[in-house]
């Protein structure tokens, strides 16, 4: 048998559509889901004479996503045209940036298993408007709607970095959360505002000479599982297709595939008559962006705690597991939420569990962050140290946090209204203890003798104490008396 | 009566207008007597509104009648060259494809024109998307000169400049993106200017070379350039390449347009009348001399690279025309054909069936000098010599406060007589198109007649945002002359 | 004479970047006058441009830029007045079989 020893190359091609309200050369509104082509002006739909403007929050964004990977910030940057024709794109050249990306040079740091990162180089961040879209069910027709014609998008191109799939959804996550924490995407992959096109390619070690195989780009994924799925069927593909024809890399055998969705394969896609020629030109309709800078700087200031730090900084200074931190990193508001609460004097495990075990269920369910759900972090970590003091269960506290979803009103009122609040009093529960020992000779005698049985009858009489109490004894209270009781 | 109307220039008849002397209904119906009577023949416009106009124009009268305010071309007949956007009419730039197209929205310089009580009064032919210098690329119609019906009225505003010369209207707004306002303005014996790249809003403005279209009025004289010039100029915020405030605070080019330059230098390049027809060179030198008789000072210099500006100019231009053009597909709005196999034959059968010849050319020449392999060596290197152009204005600049040369090379030529050979035609721009790649203002009025009776055009050319002193220039010339008030007979 | 600057095969690839049909006729047609054209434009190497900037643009602006504030649509109605084939809320074309969509 021959030995093959082969590495996975892939670089990724990202495009993220940003949280301004407005397109990127016009006032036209971002809308998801609007009437098709009601979002279109004179600019966006290409007409004659229209002129684009710059959106200055979309550059704004950009560059603030750029600063954030770590990517020089280019002082000068200018717009170039590319051309190509295609019905959802009216002007049928796009407005995207050619030589000067305005970000350049960065890396993001990604998780890999083992709770360590690895640095992916990001070769450059550049701002594009979005085509619209064409829709191919109207029989012998295809329909086109351009409402998403001009949205501002970021184009994030990464460095052939990353050597297996699990890397390459780990990248497109942790890319994520940090735009949404940064607040220049909602990042929804269900409104596709996030896009993958990876290039894959393998490098093969075969009887001590190294191999290539042809580069293929997959385009136009849009969710982490067709992403990390795609890469996995492609190198395995390429490794089959190496093993068979020997076929390598050469300059044009570069090929374009499109994913399958429900077979779970990548499909060829036919190759355009003539090679692709964009004719790339500057755009004599837009003047250039200069970045000086107190510019720089004023966008810069908004930087915040990124999301793998903050989740570092968790597991550190909280002592939280890795996946704990991770969660509440998943969004900054929930993170922030929970940084303050735990900040408000709540123990940091505690208000953990409070968020990752219902708040973010709740959330969900409401269709909104848990940092919305209208508890602020000093109530809630008023409530965990009620829990820790036993003034309150452990059951009882999620049920008083559930009920602060509500009501907005204090945890120790609430706890009091609901009746919640444990019997901690030594004599008051050592009474209803004795009743409970009195009623219950059979039960004694079994939780007293030690063998099998004892640790059932044991059981059989805090539940009786609890019932007597409708169960507002404080547990540890009352398996201290119990104990003392039956001198076990 | 209507005939004296006719004599007017734009800032005569707004003055009696709003005295109450004539009526904006009158001025309109003078206005369209004289289309009904000579544009049949002329063939200067694509589409007029003698409906809106005349409704407009009474709306005028009864403001003037209110003693409301009216504004600075209250109730004066203004003809739009026929790829500025109007959400009246159609808006067709002379071409099959958008024969039909109506625009939803006005171009800035329409509106500014609206708001100051203009009458517009219809639309006016042009070369296909302003590519030409004869107005015989038309994919509509036939223009021809006033002055003589054999000959070309000049391009690409050509609909405009006869329009004006022939008393159809009292102004006409026109584009210039390598002479296309001042090479018909000298051909039909009119002013005509085109301001500083920036100075008038490009939105609306079908554009064919974005970096160097700039709009421009052609009239009867200087005073009327500075009195539309105030209406339409200033920064609009939809045009990213319209300049603001800062960089040009708006000033009132009429108010001190009577005064003369003291101590004018006034620049002259002697190579550069070595092309020209005699009868041309000789009309400019003689305007040139009326000018030093004044008191100027006639500076003689060199400007090296102006001969290249011809070649610059045909990569920069049509690189920017066919990408600027790759919008009229048959898709979103236009002429589609009725041949398309697929959704590609859309395209390349609607573009080529509507598309007339010189668009087609220059389409493929600025596709040739952007695609993959030719970049470096067409466009890269045309750029390079355009700030070598610029330089030599520049230089220029620092000597003189004006450069004075012959706006083209010949009087009106003959119909047909360019039109086998796209080369010569664009060589015939040699005068014009350097002003368009260094982005300055040039102004061409009538300064004088050939043997055949036909204008020659002087024009002037100034620095960045000096258009103030500009027409002070070319209005001292017109105080001591009346080539200017010379009217064809039609 | 000298070689063409652009041939028959070159012309057509450049009609095929420029989505122009055109005829046998107007190919060699435009190949003479584009042959001529760019003839002429060689005059363009007699210059030294080595250390020459590209001006792209005459004006010394720059950071044109607009606030993120929303702005009247057309609406579909509006949007689609001028378009030679449509439905009730689209825009048609003969069908797009190799559809890769997006960038
Ligand atoms: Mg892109
Ligand atoms: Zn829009």
């Amino acid at each position: 048998m021959t030995n093959i020893d082969y590495k996975i190359i892939v670089g990724l091609e990202i495009h993220v559509q940003m949280a301004a309200k407005t397109k990127m050369f016009c006032g036209c509104e971002l809308a998801f889901a609007a009437e098709p082509n009601s979002k279109v002006c004179p600019v966006c739909l290409g007409l004659p004479g229209a002129l684009p403007v710059m959106n200055r929050k979309a550059v704004e964004f950009a560059i603030l996503t750029a600063t954030a990977l770590n990517c020089k910030v280019a002082e000068f940057t200018k717009w170039d045209r590319k051309s190509y024709y295609y019905p959802d794109l009216p002007k049928n050249y796009q407005i995207s940036q050619y030589d000067l990306p305005i970000g350049s040079n960065g890396f993001i740091e990604i998780p890999v298993p083992g709770g360590a990162t690895k640095k992916i180089r990001i070769r450059r961040v550049h701002l594009e408007e979005d085509a619209g879209k064409n829709i191919h069910t109207a029989g012998p027709f295809s329909q086109v709607d351009l409402n998403r014609a001009g949205t501002p998008l970021m184009e994030i191109v990464t460095e052939p970095d990353l050597n297996n799939a699990e890397e390459v959804k780990s990248l497109a996550i942790e890319l994520q959360r940090i735009v949404r924490f940064l607040g220049v995407s909602e990042a929804d992959m269900q409104k596709g505002h996030m896009r993958f096109e990876p290039n894959v390619n393998l490098h093969i070690k075969k009887d001590n000479n190294e191999y290539k195989t042809p580069i293929t780009e997959v385009k136009n994924l849009n969710s982490f599982k067709a992403l990390e799925k795609s890469v996995a069927f492609e190198a395995r593909r390429q490794l089959d297709n190496f093993l068979e024809t020997g076929e390598c890399l050469q300059s044009g055998n570069k090929k374009t595939f499109g994913w399958d969705d429900i077979k779970e394969v990548t499909v060829l896609q036919r190759e355009k008559e003539e090679a692709h020629d964009y004719r790339y030109f500057p755009d004599p309709d837009l003047v250039p962006v200069v970045v000086n800078e107190k510019w720089l700087s004023q966008i810069n200031s908004r930087i915040c705690e990124l999301p793998l730090g903050m989740q570092k900084r968790f597991v550190s200074d909280y002592s939280l597991s890795d996946y704990d931190a991770g969660v509440l990193t998943s969004d900054k508001a929930t993170a922030d939420f929970f940084d303050s609460s735990v900040k408000a004097g709540g123990d940091a495990k505690r208000i953990c569990n409070f968020i990752t075990q219902t708040g973010l269920k709740i959330a969900n369910e409401k269709g909104c962050s848990v940092a919305e759900l209208g508890v602020e972090p000093d109530r809630l970590a008023e409530l965990a140290k009620m829990a820790d003091s036993g003034q309150v269960s452990a059951t009882a506290a999620v049920t008083i946090f559930v009920e602060m979803t509500q009501s907005k009103e204090q945890p120790g009122r609430i706890a009091e209204k609901l009746n919640l609040i444990q019997k901690s009093d030594a004599g008051e529960l050592e009474k209803i203890v004795d009743e409970v020992i009195a009623a219950n000779p059979q039960a004694v005698e079994d939780a007293k003798s030690g063998d099998k049985k004892s640790k059932k009858a044991h059981g059989f009489l805090m539940g009786q104490v609890m019932q007597k109490t409708k169960g507002t004894a404080n547990p540890q209270v009352v398996a201290k008396i119990l104990a003392s009781k039956l001198k076990i | 009566m209507s005939q004296e109307i006719l004599k007017l220039t734009c800032r005569q008849l707004r003055d009696e207008i709003a005295k109450g002397e004539i009526k904006s209904s009158d001025a309109a119906l003078a206005v369209f007597a004289q289309i009904e009577k000579y544009d049949g023949p002329i063939g200067a416009f694509l589409n007029t509104f003698k409906q809106d106009a005349l409704q407009k124009a009474k709306e005028i009268d009864a403001k003037i009648a209110k003693r409301q305010n009216i504004g600075a071309l209250a109730g004066v007949p203004i003809a739009i060259k026929d790829n500025m956007c109007t959400t009246f009419g159609t808006t067709t730039c002379a071409s099959k494809i958008l024969e039909n197209f109506r625009s939803p929205y006005n171009a800035t310089v329409i509106d500014k024109l609206l708001a100051a009580d203009a009458v517009l009064i219809g639309k006016t032919n042009l070369d296909e998307f302003a590519m030409g210098s004869s107005t015989e690329n038309s994919g509509l119609k036939k223009t021809v000169n006033p002055w003589d019906k054999s000959r070309v009225p000049g391009g690409s505003s050509g609909g405009s400049a006869a329009a004006v010369a022939a008393q159809m209207c009292f102004a006409a707004l026109g584009s210039d993106t390598g002479g296309s306002i001042r090479q018909p303005a000298s051909f039909c014996g009119v002013a005509g200017l085109k301001p500083t790249y920036g100075r008038v809003s490009r939105y609306g403005l079908v554009a064919y070379g974005s970096s160097l279209d700039q709009i421009g009025p052609l009239t009867k004289n200087t005073e009327d350039c500075a009195l539309i010039l105030n209406v339409i100029a200033g920064h609009d915020e939809k045009d990213s390449t319209s300049v603001d405030e800062k960089m040009s605070p708006m000033c009132d080019y009429l108010a001190g347009i009577e005064k003369s330059v003291k101590g004018l230098k006034i620049a002259v390049v002697p190579q550069l009348f070595e092309g020209a027809d005699s009868e041309v060179v000789n009309a400019v030198k003689s305007a040139i001399d009326i000018y030093k008789k004044s008191g100027a000072e006639i500076i003689e210099i060199k400007m090296p690279h102006f001969e290249y500006s011809i070649a610059a100019y045909y990569l920069i231009a049509t690189a920017e025309a066919s990408s600027n053009l790759a919008r009229y597909d048959g898709v979103h709005y236009g002429h589609r054909t009725k041949n398309a196999g697929d959704y590609i034959e859309v395209y390349t059968k609607s573009r080529a069936e509507a598309f007339g010849q010189e668009v087609k050319r220059r389409i493929m020449l600025g596709t040739y000098a952007l695609s993959s392999g030719y970049y470096d060596a067409y466009y890269l290197k045309a750029l390079k010599v355009r700030n070598l152009i610029r330089s030599d204005f520049t230089a220029a600049f620092g000597k003189a406060d004006c450069i004075m040369m012959p706006t083209s090379p010949t009087t009106a030529f003959k119909i047909g007589e360019k039109t086998a050979d796209p080369l010569q035609m664009y060589l015939s721009d040699v005068y014009t198109i350097a002003v368009n790649l260094a982005g300055v203002p040039a102004i061409s009025i009538p300064c004088g007649f050939d043997k055949n009776n036909l204008p020659v055009g002087l024009q002037i050319i100034s620095p960045a945002f000096a258009e103030e002193k500009l027409l002070r220039i070319a209005r001292m010339f017109e105080n001591q002359t009346d080539f200017h008030q010379r009217r064809p007979a039609l | 004479m000298a070689q063409k600057k652009i041939d028959i095969k070159q012309v057509r690839q450049v009609a095929k970047l420029a989505r122009l049909d055109l005829s046998e006729a107007e190919i060699s047609q435009f190949t003479g006058q584009l042959s001529a054209i760019l003839e002429y434009v060689e005059k363009l190497n007699q210059l030294d441009t080595a250390n020459i900037e590209p001006l792209a643009h005459c004006l010394p602006i720059n950071n044109c830029l607009r606030e993120d504030n929303v702005k009247q649509s057309l609406g579909t109605e509006k949007t689609l007045e001028n378009a030679p084939d449509k439905d009730e809320k689209f825009f048609l074309v003969p069908k797009i079989l190799e559809d890769s969509g997006g960038f």
